[in-house]
């Protein structure tokens, strides 16, 4: 992982975990996301920008399983998840949290984590039902699990409270500590930093990077330049659903289209 | 919206007792394990006392007390338990629920008249077709959600009572009469002397299925009811429960999170259906003849205005609700002709003092407040190009 940091990540070796080839979404006459092809490499912090109804939140549902592209595969370790049910891409090793935060509010902050701990559970109606050995040991364990990852979060101290009692930064991290609780090797981050205060966005930072530093792959949203400049390795530019720009955070900085596409384009050059 | 709270002697009301029933819930909720088990020891107790002369002379002066016992009370219960698994836990809208009942019945009643099985054979055989049966109807509809389902789970009620009905191996109207009763397990009587005597069993062969006495009916009903609830606890407290409350609260987040909510909302309508079939082939065992207009539209209406006056997912109140939905039309039969009136005033005026339920799970008395979840809620929708907006408008 420190390799990351000193050598350029664009002549790292990168061995891809997600691949995007060709993917088009279409919802009727509109075009969400047009011929998109992206790779994501093991490892990486790879940030997706651009202005609002870019189709960013769209690749994230097509990457889930949410919305089946209209063309094109979707390549997760070599295998294609395209077609997969949703729950069967979140076993995989895909997870995700949302643009508007959508824990199971009523539930306690530790059965949220647990829902996605289960994830990777065996037990059935049978073993619930008669409390079978492997059934407590598959309860422990989760309960273990989620208390570390509250820890790791740092919600540590509001573990029984009811999710949608926790102060707003807190959900934005019960919702990731969910998706961890799932096992994956991708995480998806839909703006993470919406709605927290600069000391928070420090700390979500620093929390992202943990989060690659245990070897997991972050894809993330972000409308917060100087939290994506900080953390990520690489940078997608979307607009209109197609990929203007790709690069290194430097690169995308200064890149003449994207620069455009935010600011828009000075009626006279047009 | 807070000064209502202190004016409105309605909204006083309704506050009083909530507060009162939540300092009882949260002392049960830290209550120490052997405090439990003696509230439930206690409560078998007087469970096994309730068919008593002495209680039914108060509870029932018009019917025979223990038959009332086992049903429609005892069968409103069972019902009501299994219906809350499908409807408080895992948020779907069951309309229908009668048809798990019927079928459970006309089990018993083919498979005991033409085949001469008994009681007990039955019994497993009638949950196993049941819960089939709820499969079959969950399979193709599961996909629907809220209202859209309510309105196919009434369908499929309607279809089972027809079917019935012009159906000539299974008599038809006439329905099925000649039912056998369980085979008696054994003659034994419980002793005539003062400990059973002063708690109203003395004398009684609880294990003796007649055509007169009430009370093994009631006391076999007892024990399926106690299975049941077992049953249906251990699976809330589990990854099952978890899965059906996400779904309740998030169906397409419970999704993404690695919860097949197809596979576990099947299982709600399996499991729901299945306890429904146990209903039925009691019934029937002890009802010695059944006709499909045992089984209305009214039925299913009847156990969930039970699920949802008790309070919706959480099993005392659903049980509660049961006992008084069952109880109250029988105790007030002697207004005659008024007695439906009453009634439905009695459920009305419940509802508007407890909205919520007589006794509802905190989760779900939060998921009402808020007007999200549960029954009748579409659920919300995975934010997308279309969705987004909307969710943004929220947030």
């Amino acid at each position: 992982m420190s390799e990351t940091a000193a050598v350029p990540a664009e002549k790292k070796a990168g061995v891809p975990t997600l691949e995007l080839r060709g993917i088009t979404m279409r919802f009727g006459g509109v075009v969400a996301i047009n011929d998109l092809n992206l790779t994501i490499n093991e490892g990486e912090i790879f940030a997706l920008i651009g202005p609002n109804g870019a189709g960013k939140t769209t690749v994230f549902n097509v990457v889930t399983g949410v919305y089946q592209p209209t063309e094109g595969q979707v390549v997760f370790q070599d295998s294609r998840i395209d077609g997969k049910k949703r729950f069967q891409v979140t076993k995989r090793g895909v997870a995700r949290t949302f643009q508007n935060v959508r824990l199971f509010h009523n539930m306690s902050a530790m059965e949220n984590v647990l829902v996605g701990a289960d994830a990777h559970h065996r037990t059935g109606l049978a073993g619930a039902a008669l409390g079978l050995p492997w059934h407590r040991r598959e309860e422990r364990d989760g309960r273990a699990k989620a208390r570390e990852l509250m820890e790791f979060v740092g919600i540590g101290h509001r573990m029984e409270e009811t999710a949608k009692n926790l102060p707003y930064g807190d959900q934005r991290r019960l919702e990731i500590a969910r998706a961890l609780a799932t096992d994956p090797k991708l995480l998806l981050l839909d703006e993470p930093a919406a709605g927290m205060n600069p000391t928070e966005k420090e700390e979500l930072q620093g929390l992202i990077k943990r989060i690659r530093d245990t070897g997991r792959t972050v894809l993330l949203i972000e409308h917060d330049m100087s939290l994506i400049m900080g953390i990520s390795d690489r940078i997608a530019v979307l607009d209109f659903g197609q990929k203007i720009a790709e690069g290194l955070p430097a690169e995308i900085q200064n890149n003449q289209r994207v620069i455009e596409a935010y600011l828009g384009v000075p009626a006279d050059a047009s | 919206m807070n000064d209502s709270t202190n004016t409105n002697p309605l909204t006083r009301m309704r506050g009083g007792y909530t507060s009162f029933s939540d300092s009882i819930h949260d002392r049960w909720a830290t209550a120490p394990r052997w405090a439990r088990w003696v509230v439930y020891l206690l409560l078998i107790v007087l469970a096994i006392a309730l068919p008593a002369d002495g209680i039914g002379s108060f509870m029932s002066p018009y019917t025979d007390w223990p038959t009332l016992l086992f049903f429609p009370i005892g069968g409103y219960i069972l019902l009501a338990i299994g219906l809350n698994v499908v409807v408080g836990q895992a948020g779907m809208l069951d309309l229908g629920y009668v048809a798990f009942f019927a079928i459970g019945g006309y089990g018993m009643a083919v498979f005991g008249t033409k085949y001469g099985w008994s009681f007990w054979e039955i019994l497993v055989v009638g949950v196993l077709l049941s819960a089939l049966s709820g499969i079959l109807l969950g399979a193709p509809t599961l996909r629907l959600r809220g209202d859209y389902l309510a309105i196919v789970t009434l369908g499929f009620g309607e279809i089972v009572r027809k079917t019935a009905n012009n159906w000539n191996y299974i008599g038809g109207p006439n329905g099925i009469g000649g039912i056998p009763h369980p085979p008696t397990l054994t003659e034994w009587t419980i002793p005539d002397n003062g400990l059973f005597d002063a708690i109203g069993i003395g004398g009684v062969q609880p294990f003796k299925y007649g055509a007169l006495d009430g009370k093994p009916y009631y006391y076999l009903m007892l024990v399926l009811i106690i299975l049941a609830i077992v049953f249906v606890k251990r699976l809330e407290a589990s990854r099952v429960g978890r899965a059906w409350a996400s779904i309740r609260e998030d169906e397409d987040a419970a999704e993404l999170m690695g919860v097949p909510t197809f596979k576990f909302k099947l299982a709600a309508f399996a499991i729901g259906a299945a306890i429904g079939g146990a209903g039925g082939v009691m019934y029937a065992s002890q009802a010695v003849s059944i006709i499909p207009t045992n089984f209305p539209f009214i039925l299913s209406a009847t156990i969930l205005a039970a699920v949802v006056l008790g309070g919706s997912g959480n099993l005392p109140g659903v049980i509660l609700g049961a006992f008084l939905v069952a109880w109250i039309p029988e105790r007030i039969r002697g207004l005659q002709e008024y007695r439906v009136l009453v009634f439905g005033a009695v459920l009305v005026i419940l509802m508007i003092f407890r909205p919520e339920g007589l006794l509802p799970s905190r989760r779900r008395k939060a998921e009402l407040a808020e007007g999200e979840g549960g029954m009748g809620s579409m659920g919300a929708e995975v934010g997308g190009p279309v969705t987004v907006g909307a969710g943004e408008g929220v947030e």
